[in-house]
């Protein structure tokens, strides 16, 4: 189910936030949603509830931050924007991301083979 | 690792403002929502369908504010939070039920908190001096290594000099008397009890005046400047915390002293050295020529070096000890014996403190075996709740929780009440400052002890909480709810749970009964020994003469009026004087018979009394041959002395003594025989004792009036005083001490333990019936319907009554059959351990066994016939038909 695939997928939508977040400015939820969706295709968030749980935990860490605004068709929304050390963590996690899939990817391969 | 605390102190902050974040959620969702749905409008789609769609692709509000709430916040306590929210709605609805619980945890830890207190004050705790666990006491042993006598001072330099196990030794004097020293002068005249110590004494323990100064070199030679500290009690009391105290001037028995100091409160040295007693003074002890000659004096306590142990002290010791006796002949003798200063203050007391201790932990375990049953009573009838709540999605495991929150939530409730009592408890047991157990006074509820209670109602909670928890339906949801009451096939298992615990309760009650049962009789045969004088109506008074009476003409004729005044008085039977009372003061000197010779250091040992004539009729030792004191046995006439039994079998066995001489004074005719007296303790029998006349000798420090009256001695207080003014005017104002309060206190240990453990099994006794009452009680009303029939088809009701009360009892016979086999092996194998603890009965007395056997059994018929006979008034139809 939905929460089975967000369990596997949270470090994962956690690196995809930040990484929107880093390329797009402050966005309010959902925006981060559509945007994530679009990228992934729809594969990722079957709920777009989850993002808010998702934002949550990165608030509470300190690595984004959240702010009360008024969306381009005039209604209230928090607009997210990543932070400093949200910066930091997002180099060291697409590091670690980059390592593993690339480990991940080379060993299909083979077992492809 | 700084991430998740700053994430741990967001959830925190979450956790306590659910009611802002969830309104937060909610609007940005909101938002989120109409968002969605003006793009899926903008998408060509109806608004009907456009906002069901996106409700969809949002997901459900309240599973999103939900999960929401679990991510940012503290999910546990949440849940926490609810269980105990759930627990107070069914414990208020069955407040009986609850306020039973809480009261026997309650009980039960306030018992084993208090206890714990005393242990942990005599035992856990250091003492209160500076690296108290490097202090070792320093005695010599007597008797053949039964008794221990003090230290020569001689031996004490040369010890001190030549040792290489301690980094210093210092001592007391251990012949001080309650009240020794008269104070005059300013204010009511006074008795106060003052220990002579070493110049070293309060350094070496590390103990700082909170005025002035210890005592000096000067001060601790012989005939010195007179010098004095003042406890901290006393200086409150008498001075009113006086802060220019010092070089004060005080009259102390008619002579001037110099207070050069106060101690701090923290010092108190009745406590540790003396149980029992007060100390208002401390004087300084000259390590003389002078001195030595008074014998064995000092009571001597040394801080070991690093390094060194009790052990390899003890084996320096042996050595210097044999060669000290070789070198000076002259002095007594010196067997020096170490113990480590804990062992000697509280180590006869730690028999009687484990089995208090194991006496508590079998209370509590009581308890959680009677909290389990009464809990797994509810929860059988709450199976059904369990069933429907599990049906509705809660799994086994959470349903457990809520089970163990509720007996976390009582027994937690449980430890307020106990700590409560416990501080009640900790307070009445400071201040028993007539008992001679050590230490007593610094019991109090501490952070160990609040440490302990809060491990205590933790597991207690978790103990009885189990049993019914695991006893929620696994997966059974189906077959709970169709289990109607009806059947009687309410668990085989349960019932069978629910006996045991029952027999477990009557096992371990049984245990502290027959040992309490042991102890209680013990206590009897020491309060029946025979002490060979007869307290009640006996009183003592110090009548010490003044230093006016500086000759032995002048004292003799002071004890005649004494005596002859305090006669007078009506309701005053006889009157004598004596230095020392029974049961306090070892003093004793070797003796033997004239023409006898015995080789050195086996000499018979006698203890020596200073006695008046009358004084054998006041404190009423039967006098067994010859005659006793007169008034005409003075310095002129024949010297004389009177001797117990025990001394006469030992140095004339066989023959008559009457009229032998005693190698004393150079020499005194034995003029009558008295019989012995337990001058040690009550447990032990006397040793040799002798009686000198007071009018014939100077060896004496002290003297005490004993009288013998008619009335209660406090009633005759005031005249005897009186009486006593007209020759005294300065008598101090100090009470009466009857002989009675004495022996109390002499026994004063052995009722403090006896007085707990009976007070823990009767309370064990109350919990097993209670528990028997209800297993039996539910039975019945389990077994309504079945009884109803049997009583249709003829059964009558005595029947039923006999089939049940046979039951109850068939369930505390196996209880009482696997307590006694217990208490039976416990008492074998703790037998030696106990020691002293019994007197007079054996650890397997078949008296105690028997009686607390039948008492127990008696209480498990009452607490099975109750039921019994509600079963019995039955109505056959009514319970056919009910349910």
């Amino acid at each position: 189910m939905a929460e089975g695939k967000a369990d596997i997928l949270q470090g994962t939508l956690d690196l995809m936030v930040l990484k929107t977040l880093d390329a797009m400015g402050p966005l309010h939820g959902y925006g981060i949603a559509r945007r994530i969706e679009q990228l992934s295709e729809e594969a990722l968030l079957v709920n777009q509830g989850t993002i808010y749980l998702c934002l949550v935990r990165l608030v509470q860490k300190r690595w984004i931050k959240a702010e009360w605004g008024t969306s381009e068709n005039n209604r209230k929304a928090r607009f997210y924007s990543i932070s400093k050390s949200g910066r930091k963590q997002l180099i060291a996690e697409t590091e670690n991301w980059e390592r593993v899939s690339g480990a991940i990817g080379r060993l299909l391969q083979i077992a492809s083979r | 690792m700084l991430t998740w605390l700053k994430a741990m102190a967001a959830r925190t902050v979450a956790f306590f403002s659910v009611r802002r974040l969830d309104c937060d959620l909610e609007q940005e969702m909101e938002s989120h929502l109409a968002m969605l749905t003006e793009d899926n409008i903008r998408r060509g789609m109806t608004p009907a369908e456009a906002r069901r769609e996106a409700r969809m692709r949002l997901g459900g509000l309240e599973s999103t504010k939900e999960r929401h709430r679990e991510a940012r916040g503290l999910p546990f306590f949440d849940t926490l939070l609810q269980d105990l929210r759930y627990t107070v709605r069914t414990l208020r609805r069955d407040t009986g039920f609850a306020t039973f619980a809480i009261l026997i945890v309650g009980l039960g830890i306030g018992a084993s908190s208090t206890i714990f207190s005393v242990v942990n004050a005599l035992v856990l705790r250091p003492l209160p001096f500076r690296d108290s666990g490097r202090l070792v006491w320093i005695s010599t042993t007597a008797d053949g290594g039964v008794g221990e006598w003090r230290i020569q001072v001689n031996h004490f330099l040369d010890l001190r000099r030549q040792n290489k196990s301690f980094s210093d030794l210092a001592g007391y004097n251990a012949y001080y008397g309650t009240g020794d020293h008269k104070l005059t002068g300013d204010g009511e005249p006074e008795r106060l009890s003052g220990v002579p110590v070493t110049q070293n004494f309060f350094p070496f323990l590390g103990i700082q005046p909170v005025l002035g100064r210890s005592f000096s070199a000067e001060e601790c030679k012989w005939n010195g400047p007179g010098a004095v500290l003042l406890s901290n009690r006393l200086w409150k009391r008498r001075f009113a915390s006086d802060t220019g105290i010092v070089g004060r001037k005080l009259i102390l028995n008619d002579a001037p002293v110099t207070v050069v100091g106060v101690l701090p409160e923290s010092f108190d040295f009745g406590t540790v050295f003396d149980p029992g007693s007060r100390i208002d003074l401390y004087f300084p002890f000259p390590l003389s020529e002078e001195t030595n000659r008074w014998g064995n004096t000092l009571a001597v306590i040394a801080r070991l070096n690093p390094g060194a142990t009790v052990e390899s002290a003890r084996a320096e010791f042996g050595i210097l000890g044999k060669r000290l006796m070789q070198e000076y002949p002259q002095r007594n003798d010196l067997r020096p014996r170490l113990d480590s200063l804990d062992q000697h203050v509280s180590g006869r007391l730690r028999p009687a403190l484990f089995v208090l201790s194991l006496a508590v932990g079998v209370v509590m375990l009581i308890v959680c075996a009677n909290l389990a049953n009464l809990l797994m009573a509810r929860t059988a009838a709450r199976q059904k709740e369990m069933a429907i709540r599990a049906a509705l999605g809660a799994g086994r495991g959470r349903l457990i929780r809520q089970m163990l929150t509720e007996s976390m939530v009582l027994s937690g409730c449980g430890a307020v009440l106990g700590l409560i009592l416990a501080m009640a408890g900790t307070r009445v047991v400071a201040h028993l400052d007539t008992f001679s157990i050590p230490l007593l006074e610094s019991v109090r509820i501490d952070g160990y002890a609040l440490g302990f209670t809060l491990s205590v109602a933790f597991l207690t909670g978790l103990i009885f909480g189990l049993a019914p928890a695991l006893q929620v339906p696994a997966a059974a949801v189906h077959a709970s709810l169709k289990d109607s009451s009806r059947g009687s096939s309410q668990g085989k298992r349960h019932a069978w749970i629910r006996s045991t615990l029952v027999i477990a309760e009557i096992a371990f009650a049984c245990v502290l009964l027959v040992s309490a049962g042991l102890l209680i009789r013990s206590f009897l045969r020491v309060l029946d020994v025979n002490l060979g004088f007869h307290p009640e109506r006996a009183a003592a008074l110090r009548v010490d003469p003044g230093r006016g009476y500086g000759t032995q003409a002048k004292r003799n004729a002071y004890y005649g009026e004494v005596l002859r005044r305090v006669s007078s008085v009506r309701g005053i039977e006889a009157a004598g004087l004596a230095d020392v009372l029974p049961l306090g003061g070892d003093r004793s000197w070797g003796v033997q018979g004239k023409g006898q010779t015995y080789k050195r250091g086996q000499f018979p040992e006698a203890f020596v009394r200073i006695v008046s004539n009358g004084y054998l009729q006041a404190i009423g030792i039967p006098l067994r041959a010859g005659r006793d004191f007169t008034e005409r046995d003075t310095p002129s006439s024949e010297p004389v002395i009177l001797i117990n039994e025990t001394l006469a079998r030992t140095l004339w066995p066989g023959q008559n003594p009457i009229g032998q001489i005693v190698e004393q004074d150079n020499g005194r005719r034995v003029v009558g025989v008295v019989s012995d007296v337990r001058h040690r303790a009550l447990e032990q029998v006397s040793g040799c004792e002798m009686y000198l006349p007071i009018r014939q000798t100077d060896d004496y420090s002290s003297v005490d009036l004993v009288v013998r009256t008619t009335l209660p001695p406090s009633a005759l207080a005031s005249a005897v005083r009186a009486e006593l003014k007209s020759i005294e005017p300065d008598l101090p104002a100090n009470e009466f001490r009857t002989l009675q309060q004495l022996v109390d206190k002499a026994v004063s240990p052995r009722r403090f333990v006896v007085i707990l453990l009976s007070g823990f099994s009767v309370f064990a006794l109350i919990l097993a019936s209670l528990g028997i009452y209800a297993v039996i009680s539910y039975s019945v009303a389990q077994r309504t319907q079945e009884l109803g029939i049997r009583m249709a088809l003829g059964a009558s009701a005595r029947d039923l009554q006999a089939r049940i009360v046979l039951h109850t009892l068939g369930l505390a016979g196996m209880g009482m059959v696997l307590g006694i086999s217990a208490s039976w092996l416990l008492s074998l194998m703790l037998s030696r351990a106990l020691g002293d603890l019994l007197f007079g009965v054996t650890p397997t007395d078949p008296a105690t066994f028997l009686g607390m056997a039948v008492t127990l059994a008696a209480v498990a018929a009452i607490a099975g016939y109750l039921p019994a006979r509600r079963a019995s008034r039955i109505d056959p139809m009514m319970a056919l038909r009910a349910d």
